[in-house]
């Protein structure tokens, strides 16, 4: 029950250091502990490990704010951008041209080439082929008799499904999700970070020009034949490889790392488990529940303030970094009731863990589908899956700046 | 009730298609397209839960007007 008149207690001075990102968590299932207290009190500013700041915003509606504020910018070339990871400066530009970092209008122009690729009905229309992925890894899981879920499972069906969509060779997916990995990671060195991301661009700059040659069917060839600047439209080719980017890293970076952290859950909630079971058509429901509960891409909900701007209560000047922590927002007890219960049946979708506003996720029905489909199946054809490793030796990503497990050892 | 839907600033997310797809549909380009502007009462809960889940604002709700009241008497000195 939403309680807007709930006051909240001015900020008091913090006994304890000032927090800093990312904050420690004491049960790897929940948000950091912090965040609690943060929605308590005042926005406001701290330090990232790169030198930069930002102001933290960590109410629901707050953060629903900023991301629809006009006044605001996603660039991640602006020098006040709360960048967690310290990107070489020609990486950094290349952000620019994706899509994530672009603003009205050219980010609509943009945006609107691809909406077509993602819409309810095609994320529909990719089912039957995702539960045929699905249903091959997991007769090869069962074969084994055992498995480690993330790689047998949880990557390789979005990465196919990924390399199916854009018309990308599944062959090379070892490069694809090696190089997210890295670009992701909080403790890959500059030097790793750059040669990452050229070794990615350079493959997917000779994909696209292959397709520029010969058109092929799949949303690349696609976006190729309808918006490349060849043939009037608004897309040349350096923007088409920064897409192709985008998405490999987008596809591989989300799906995977909810899955194992969704199966964890459900292993957690045998009860709720067996509800989803006997009445599948919940499914929708718990999908959007263990997002809201997990709200793994926490930080990527940031932006720069470039007018002073008036948001949770402060004044952020000019030029300064606001994340708006959407795991702190997702777990706002203003918003959701008792939000640190996972309830399969909350049936809420006003939770931030795709964002909002303009940037909303692009991908949301199609992950959604792909969640859908992977544990539905997963669960139904082993009823008896338990984890073989006791949670406090599982190891989860502390140092990416998208959250999940690295690995998940199961049998059944 | 009315549903607005801007097609220029909808985004294409299909939110609204999820919550309430006997009322919201999208085209081949992802915009929202409204199956009916007046729906039944009934589809009114997933309608709000679609203005809700919209990202970027293209929707909301009208309260249909009611008659317009007949006509006051004039002011006195307005009559030429």
């Amino acid at each position: 029950m939403i309680n807007p008149a709930a006051t909240r207690p001015a900020a008091a001075p913090a006994a304890e250091s000032v927090p800093t990102i990312p904050m420690p968590r004491s049960c790897p299932m929940r948000p950091p502990d912090r965040y609690a207290s943060l929605r308590d009190e005042q926005p406001r500013r701290v330090a990232l490990r790169t030198g930069r700041t930002a102001w933290l915003l960590t109410r629901l509606d707050d953060i629903r704010e900023l991301l629809a504020h006009p006044d605001v910018t996603a660039s991640r070339t602006h020098p006040g951008f709360p960048l967690q990871i310290d990107l070489p400066d020609r990486i950094a530009e290349d952000e620019l041209v994706s899509l994530v970092g672009m603003d009205p209008p050219v980010h609509t122009a943009v945006r609107r080439t691809l909406v077509g690729e993602f819409t309810v009905k095609r994320a529909n229309a990719a089912r039957a082929r995702t539960q045929e992925c699905v249903d091959s890894h997991l007769d090869a899981m069962q074969d084994r008799g055992h498995a480690e879920l993330i790689a047998d499972l949880a990557l390789p069906v979005p990465s196919q499904m990924i390399c199916e969509l854009l018309g990308l060779p599944h062959a090379d997916r070892d490069l694809f999700i090696s190089s997210t990995a890295v670009i992701l990671d909080r403790d890959a060195t500059q030097d790793q970070q750059y040669a990452t991301n050229i070794a990615l661009l350079d493959y997917l700059d000779d994909a696209v020009a292959a397709k520029e040659a010969e058109p092929t069917d799949d949303l690349l060839g696609r976006l190729i034949a309808t918006h490349h600047d060849k043939r009037g439209g608004e897309l040349d080719h350096h923007a088409m490889v920064g897409l192709a980017r985008l998405l490999v890293v987008a596809g591989h970076e989300a799906t995977p790392n909810m899955i194992g952290l969704a199966v964890l859950a459900l292993l957690a909630h045998p009860e709720q488990r067996r509800r989803l079971t006997l009445e599948p058509e919940r499914w929708p429901a718990a999908i959007d529940e263990l997002l809201r509960y997990f709200s793994i891409a926490d930080q990527s909900t940031s932006r720069v303030a470039l007018t002073d701007i008036r948001l949770g209560g402060v004044t952020i000047p000019a030029g300064d970094g606001i994340i708006g922590l959407n795991a702190a927002g997702n777990w706002d007890p203003t918003a959701f009731t008792h939000p640190e219960t996972l309830d399969l049946e909350r049936g809420s979708r006003r939770h931030l863990a795709f964002g909002h506003g303009a940037h909303q996720c692009l991908g949301q029905n199609l992950a959604r589908m792909h969640l859908h489909v992977v544990l539905s199946t997963l669960f139904e054809r082993l009823p008896q899956l338990r984890t073989t490793v006791p949670i406090d030796q599982l190891r989860f990503k502390d140092d990416s700046t998208v959250y999940g497990l690295h690995a998940l050892p199961v049998t059944w | 009730m009315h549903v607005l839907a801007d097609r220029e600033i909808c985004i294409g997310a299909g939110q609204c298609v999820v919550a309430a797809p006997d009322v919201f549909d999208q085209d081949d380009d992802g915009r929202v397209l409204l199956i009916t502007d007046n729906p039944t009462d009934d589809s009114t809960p997933s309608i709000t839960d679609a203005v809700s889940a919209c990202p970027s604002g293209a929707l909301s709700l009208q309260q249909i007007n009611p008659p317009e009241p007949p006509p006051a008497a004039r002011p006195p000195g307005t009559e030429s």
